[in-house]
Formats: structure tokens, C-alpha cells, sequence
């Protein structure tokens, strides 16, 4: 195998990574707040939708963006008023809101654009296009390193470097400001907040609120970045394997870019060896590709390889005692 | 709750609030897509129930959902969310289409049907089993795990469909048309009782194991030794382990009974209507067992009131998708979404104001002042 085609599969995968890069760290703040989220899919899902129809009747890419970032918020205030103000079961709202994006995305596609559900196809102007970054062409001849940076580095659309900068952006906030510390405390022990004169409910809804943003971010990388429009259900399950992959990330945000390239990587591989022929293996199975993640994941809550501890508070409404 | 509402209000009154505010969100959506929403409500209505099939429709679907909202149910009598009924229901077609395949030839369907049975409950029971184990033993948290193991069905479905079941020089990825040796018969005779026509529904008797089911699930947890520690274990785990009752035992006993039932729900379609194993027949029926349990109060006869009401959306949308050009079968989706969003996580929303309506009353008040009178109810 040569250079060109590893980093093809490599290019790939940052492609195929990001949305559940974006996903899995929104999940990350609901989550270390103690607020579990399952609905990540929907939100993504229901922004993807915002993004493309947003995008397509106002020519521009930003204006998408704004409208899938308020539909994840909208959304997220939904999940975080059932699960924290009325105290309602965390799971059955993630439930809930992932059919209602499902069925009203479809629903409203079909009615607003009659194309059995597609949001029309944007121009390059109406979508997030490559970047190209300085020097790249200067340096495409260098050997190795030229292409890695042509062809990796360089050339990927604006949300796929500002996924890969909330990494470190998420791991300040949550681990070295004070918001952070109430983030995680809330997550691990609301009752000590309490205490400390902090209010559990309204760091909770921040928490809630910032994972609505990303998850708006993580469905217009869909629709108006990686694609050029909205598809029915286009999401197609990468919510949850962004929360697959945040489980087996632990709930931190530098393990959580690991695990979504390694999942990024095995779907970008899956496609590029369908139907090849090996010497040893034969045909690589693409249903086993495809069922990796998952697989990987119910090993790592098994406590095969680790453990996998959750936020102590996590999926409890916080009543206060009276 | 400082207030214990009346028992009314909790299993009557609060449902119906939740289910007109679901249903007012609907029509808010109806009116975004530019229909009437009465009229879309009428059109429904008249799908669902109009008419002898489609009542066979509404009927035939809610057998799937009583399957599916009793596993739902009997998991969270455990205190276990299985929210994995959809894989489990899809792993028992393997079990059913076995059964099937092996006998469709060679006997009667009364002979096919118990070993299909046996094989929908087997093989949905054992996808509950590493979920329920890794709970058990590892605190693996089931919420996840079933999740997980719903997207490893849907691959090993496709797997078997295309590596296993297809027959040769086949293109569709399902297996054979069943015989006559595999095929239900359908529950005419029920509409014919009381003069109407079940018409081309695939009405069929897997309804009555489906009501059987009920009664049994109801025996199960109210009136036997396993039930009670099933309920004791949902409630307080601790003081169940206290008590003597084997913890790991009873988790994974339950969630292998969930699992049955919602492998069981894979012979209504299979041998009741398409007569071969197809790719996402569940089609999403092991998620609206969720609804139908949360809104059946986690009880068989509230889980069969409640499965004909998805029933009814379910036929009633198909037909309303049917004759207004502005909504889609999603419709149905949404719908569905709003019911569990209002029945389900919103469940509580109307709870304080009611407590405290019902705390003024002058009736309540004198009612509980003599705490004597209600005790024993």
C-alpha cells in the first residue's frame, strides 16, 4: 500500500470523524453534569435539517450554521427542561426527542421542498467549501511530509478545524475554570453545590445548553459541510456512536478525539476495502466493520479493558431538600 | 410529593392532560404543513376505526406494541430500562424464520407455531442476556448496553439475511415465502361475530398469544414468588439483597423475560403478514413499546389500552398520509415522539399544579384529615 492511499483512508476518517467528534464532546458537557443524553442523535439529526433548509433558502453557509446551532439549543432546552426543572426520566426524553426530529424533519422537508424529504442541493457559495492553507501547494513536493500536509492538514472545510480545536478548548473549560469544576461537581455530588450556595439547576442548563450548540455544529458539518444538503435520517445512527464513542473515551475530552478517529478510521476502512479481496482474511465483513464500534464498546463497559465510570449523579434530577 | 393525589387524577387525569397536550402539539405541527388539523384528527379517527380492516390494521399493529410494551414493562417492575426491545424483537425473526423454514413444508401451521414461538422467545431472550449479565455482574449500565447491542442486531441482521437466509439467485436480502405450513390464519371469524369484514388485514391470532402474554406477565408479577422479588429488586435493590433475594438472579431472570416477549412480537409480522424474514421488520415497534408501557402505567391492561391507541395512530396516519398530499407517513413519527416527550418525560409537568388544586379542595382537605378512611386501598 502506498502513501497516497493511506492517506486517503486517513483523510477520510478526519472527515468521517468530526460529526461524531462534535457530538460526543456536546454529550461530554450534558453528561459530566450529570445529565444523560441519548437524544444527541435528534439534535444532530434536527440542525443537519436547520443547516441544509436554512442554507438553501438563504444562499449563505453562516446563516445555516446560526439556524442549526438554535435548532440544537431549542431542542437541548427541551431535554434540560423534562430532565431538570420537571425532573422527568433523562432516557425517555433523548427518546422522545430523537423520533420528533426524526418524523419533523421528513415531515417538514417533504412539505417546504417536495423532494421526498431532501432539502435542495447548495452551490459551492451556499455551503462550508475546503480550505486550503497557506503554503500548501509550496510544499506538496517535499516528500512525506508535503503531502500529509497538502492532503491531510490542509483542505478541510471550516467546522472540521473548529471540531478538532474544541478538544482542547473543552478540556480547559471542563477541567481548568471555575465553570468547569461546578460542571463536573454538579455531575458528581449536586448536593455539595447546593450547599456551597451554587445553584445545581442553572449549571446544569449551561452544561445542557453548550451540547445543544455542538450538536447544532456536529449536523451542519452534515449537511452543509461533508454533503451538499439535507437527506432523510442522514444522521444514520452517528449520534449514538458518538456516545459509544464517549463512553469508551470515559467521559474525557482528549480520549474522546481518540475514540471518534478510531471510529472515524474503521468506517472510513470499511468503505475502502468493500468487496477486496485479502490474502489471508478474505473480504474484510462489512456488517462486522460496521458493528465494531458497538462491540468495542459493550467490551469496554464490561470492564475488560478498564473501566468505565460514569458521572456519580448522572441520569438523577437534583431535588432540593427542604 | 407532600400531596397524594387522588387515584383518579394520577391514572386517569394526568394521563389525559399529558395525551391532549401531545396531541395539541400535533396539531400545531398539522397547521405548520398547512392542513386542517380537525380534519386531519377526523381523518385518523376514520382510518383507525371507520372501517372492519382498518380496525383489523389498528388491531394487528397494537399485537405488536402489547409484545413489545410487556417487555418494556416486566424490565422496569426490575428497575432496568431495556430499551433494547427493538434488537431483541429483530434477533427473535431469526428464531421465527428458523422454525419456519425448517417446518413450512413438511406440517400444519398449529404444529409450526409453537416451536416458533419457542424460537422467537429463545433467540429474543438471549439478545437480552450479555446486557443483562454485564448489569448484573459489572454494573455495566443496561441503557447502554441494549442501545449498543440494537445497532449490532441491525448488522447481524443484514449479515444473516444475505450470507444465510437468501436463497440462491436471489437480489433481496430475506429469505423464502413461507408455505402454507408457516402462515397464521387470520381472526375473520372475530369481525364476522360482530358483522363486519376484516377485509385483506393481516389480523391474526398471534392477537390472542398476545393477550395471553398479558395475563401471564400479570400472574407473573403480581401473584408469584419471582414477581414479588422482581418488585422488590425494582424498588429498593438493597433491602432486596437484604431480604435474601438473589440480585444477579432475579436482573437477569427478568430482563431474559423481556427479552421473550419482545422476541415474541416477531411472529405477528412474519408469520401473520409478509410470511418471510425481511430487513427492519421491527420497524421501529420496540420503541413505541416504550410509550405504550410508560403510558399503560407499566400494567397489562394499561399496556393494551395503550397499544391500541398507537395501533390506531399507526393505521389512522398511514390513511391520513393517504388523503392529505401535505403529510407524510412521518407524521406517525412525530406523533409518537410527542406522546412519549408528554406522557413520558414531561410526565410530572402537570403534577405540582394539580397537587396544589387538589390540596384546596375542601373535600381532599376533610378527606384527609380522617387518615383512617383510605388506608387499606
Amino acid at each position: 500500500m502506498d502513501l497516497s492511499v493511506i492517506l486517503q483512508v486517513l483523510d477520510s476518517t478526519v472527515r468521517l470523524s468530526t460529526p461524531l467528534l462534535l457530538a460526543a464532546l456536546a454529550g461530554l458537557f450534558s453528561e459530566r453534569s450529570g445529565v444523560f443524553d441519548i437524544g444527541l442523535e435528534g439534535k444532530m439529526l434536527g440542525a443537519a435539517f436547520a443547516a441544509g433548509a436554512a442554507a438553501a433558502v438563504f444562499g449563505s453557509p453562516w446563516i445555516g450554521l446560526l439556524f442549526a446551532v438554535l435548532v440544537g439549543l431549542v431542542l437541548a432546552l427541551v431535554h434540560a427542561f423534562a430532565s431538570i426543572t420537571v425532573k422527568g426520566n433523562q432516557i425517555v426524553s433523548g427518546v422522545a426527542i430523537n423520533f420528533i426530529a426524526l418524523g419533523l424533519t421528513a415531515l417538514l422537508g417533504q412539505s417546504w421542498f417536495a423532494r421526498g424529504g431532501r432539502t435542495p442541493q447548495l452551490s459551492q457559495e451556499q455551503r462550508f467549501s475546503p480550505i486550503e492553507l497557506p503554503g500548501s501547494e509550496a510544499l506538496a513536493d517535499v516528500p512525506i511530509l508535503g503531502p500529509i500536509y497538502a492532503d491531510l492538514i490542509s483542505g478541510h472545510n471550516l467546522i472540521v478545524y473548529f471540531a478538532f480545536f474544541m478538544v482542547p478548548v473543552t478540556y480547559w473549560i471542563v477541567f481548568k475554570t471555575r465553570f468547569g469544576l461546578r460542571l463536573r461537581a454538579v455531575g458528581e455530588n449536586p448536593a455539595a453545590v447546593d450547599t456551597a450556595g451554587i445553584s445545581v439547576v442553572w449549571a446544569r442548563y449551561r452544561a445542557v445548553m453548550i451540547c445543544g450548540v455542538l450538536c447544532g455544529f456536529a449536523g451542519a458539518y452534515l449537511s452543509i459541510g461533508q454533503q451538499a444538503g439535507f437527506v432523510q435520517n442522514m444522521t444514520a445512527g452517528k449520534g449514538f456512536i458518538a456516545l459509544a464513542a464517549l463512553i469508551f473515551a470515559r467521559w474525557k475530552p482528549l480520549n474522546a478525539m481518540y475514540a471518534c478517529l478510531l471510529f472515524g478510521f474503521l468506517d472510513a476502512v470499511a468503505i475502502r476495502m468493500q468487496g477486496a479481496e485479502f490474502p489471508i482474511i478474505g473480504t474484510v465483513n462489512s456488517q462486522l466493520m460496521q458493528a465494531l464500534p458497538y462491540i468495542l464498546t459493550v467490551i469496554l463497559l464490561a470492564g475488560f479493558i478498564g473501566k468505565a465510570v460514569p458521572p456519580k449523579a448522572g441520569g438523577v434530577a437534583y431535588t432540593k431538600e427542604r | 410529593m407532600n400531596h397524594e393525589l387522588p387515584k383518579w387524577v394520577d391514572y386517569g387525569l394526568i394521563p389525559f392532560l399529558n395525551l391532549v397536550t401531545a396531541f395539541l402539539g400535533a396539531g400545531l405541527v398539522v397547521l405548520i404543513v398547512g392542513e386542517n388539523p380537525l380534519e386531519a384528527a377526523y381523518l385518523l379517527v376514520h382510518g383507525a376505526f371507520g372501517k372492519g380492516p382498518g380496525i383489523g390494521y389498528t388491531l394487528f399493529y397494537a399485537t405488536n406494541f402489547i409484545f413489545t410494551g410487556l417487555s418494556v414493562a416486566v424490565a422496569i417492575h426490575c428497575g432496568l430500562f431495556n430499551i433494547g426491545s427493538e434488537g431483541q424483537a429483530y434477533i427473535g425473526g431469526i428464531g421465527v424464520a428458523t422454525a419456519c423454514l425448517a417446518l413450512d413444508r413438511f406440517v400444519p401451521w398449529y404444529i409450526t407455531f409453537p416451536l416458533a414461538i419457542a424460537g422467537a422467545a429463545l433467540f429474543g431472550a438471549a439478545w437480552a442476556l450479555i446486557p443483562a449479565w454485564l448489569q448484573a455482574k459489572r454494573g455495566s449500565h443496561v441503557v447502554i448496553t441494549t442501545i449498543m447491542f440494537n445497532f449490532i442486531a441491525s448488522a447481524l441482521m443484514v449479515y444473516m439475511l444475505v450470507e444465510v437466509f437468501k436463497p440462491a439467485g436471489s437480489m433481496a436480502p430475506e429469505t423464502r415465502t413461507f408455505e402454507a405450513g408457516a402462515h397464521l390464519p387470520k381472526m375473520d371469524w372475530f369481525f364476522e361475530i360482530f358483522g363486519s369484514k376484516l377485509g385483506g388485514a393481516p389480523f391474526n391470532i398471534t392477537f390472542l398469544l398476545a393477550l395471553l402474554s398479558c395475563y401471564l406477565v400479570w400472574v407473573l408479577i403480581w401473584r408469584t414468588k419471582l414477581g414479588y422479588e422482581i418488585r422488590t429488586t425494582g424498588t429498593n435493590p438493597k433491602a432486596a439483597v437484604y431480604a435474601g433475594i438473589p440480585y444477579v438472579k432475579t436482573i437477569v431472570i427478568a430482563m431474559l423475560i423481556s427479552g421473550a416477549l419482545a422476541g415474541m412480537m416477531a411472529l405477528n409480522p412474519i408469520m401473520g403478514d409478509q410470511y418471510r424474514l425481511q430487513e427492519g421488520f421491527p420497524a421501529g415497534a420496540g420503541f413505541v413499546g416504550i410509550a405504550v408501557s410508560l403510558m399503560g402505567r407499566n400494567h397489562p391492561v394499561g399496556i393494551i389500552l395503550a397499544a391500541i391507541l398507537f395501533g390506531m395512530l399507526w393505521q389512522g396516519g398511514a390513511e391520513l398520509a393517504f388523503d392529505m398530499p401535505n403529510i407524510s407517513r412521518d407524521m406517525i413519527v412525530v406523533i409518537q415522539g410527542l406522546v412519549i416527550l408528554f406522557a413520558g418525560a414531561l410526565e410530572h409537568m402537570y403534577r405540582p399544579a394539580l397537587s396544589r388544586f387538589f390540596a384546596k379542595d375542601p373535600a381532599s382537605t376533610v378527606a384527609m384529615s380522617k387518615p383512617t378512611q383510605g388506608e387499606g386501598a
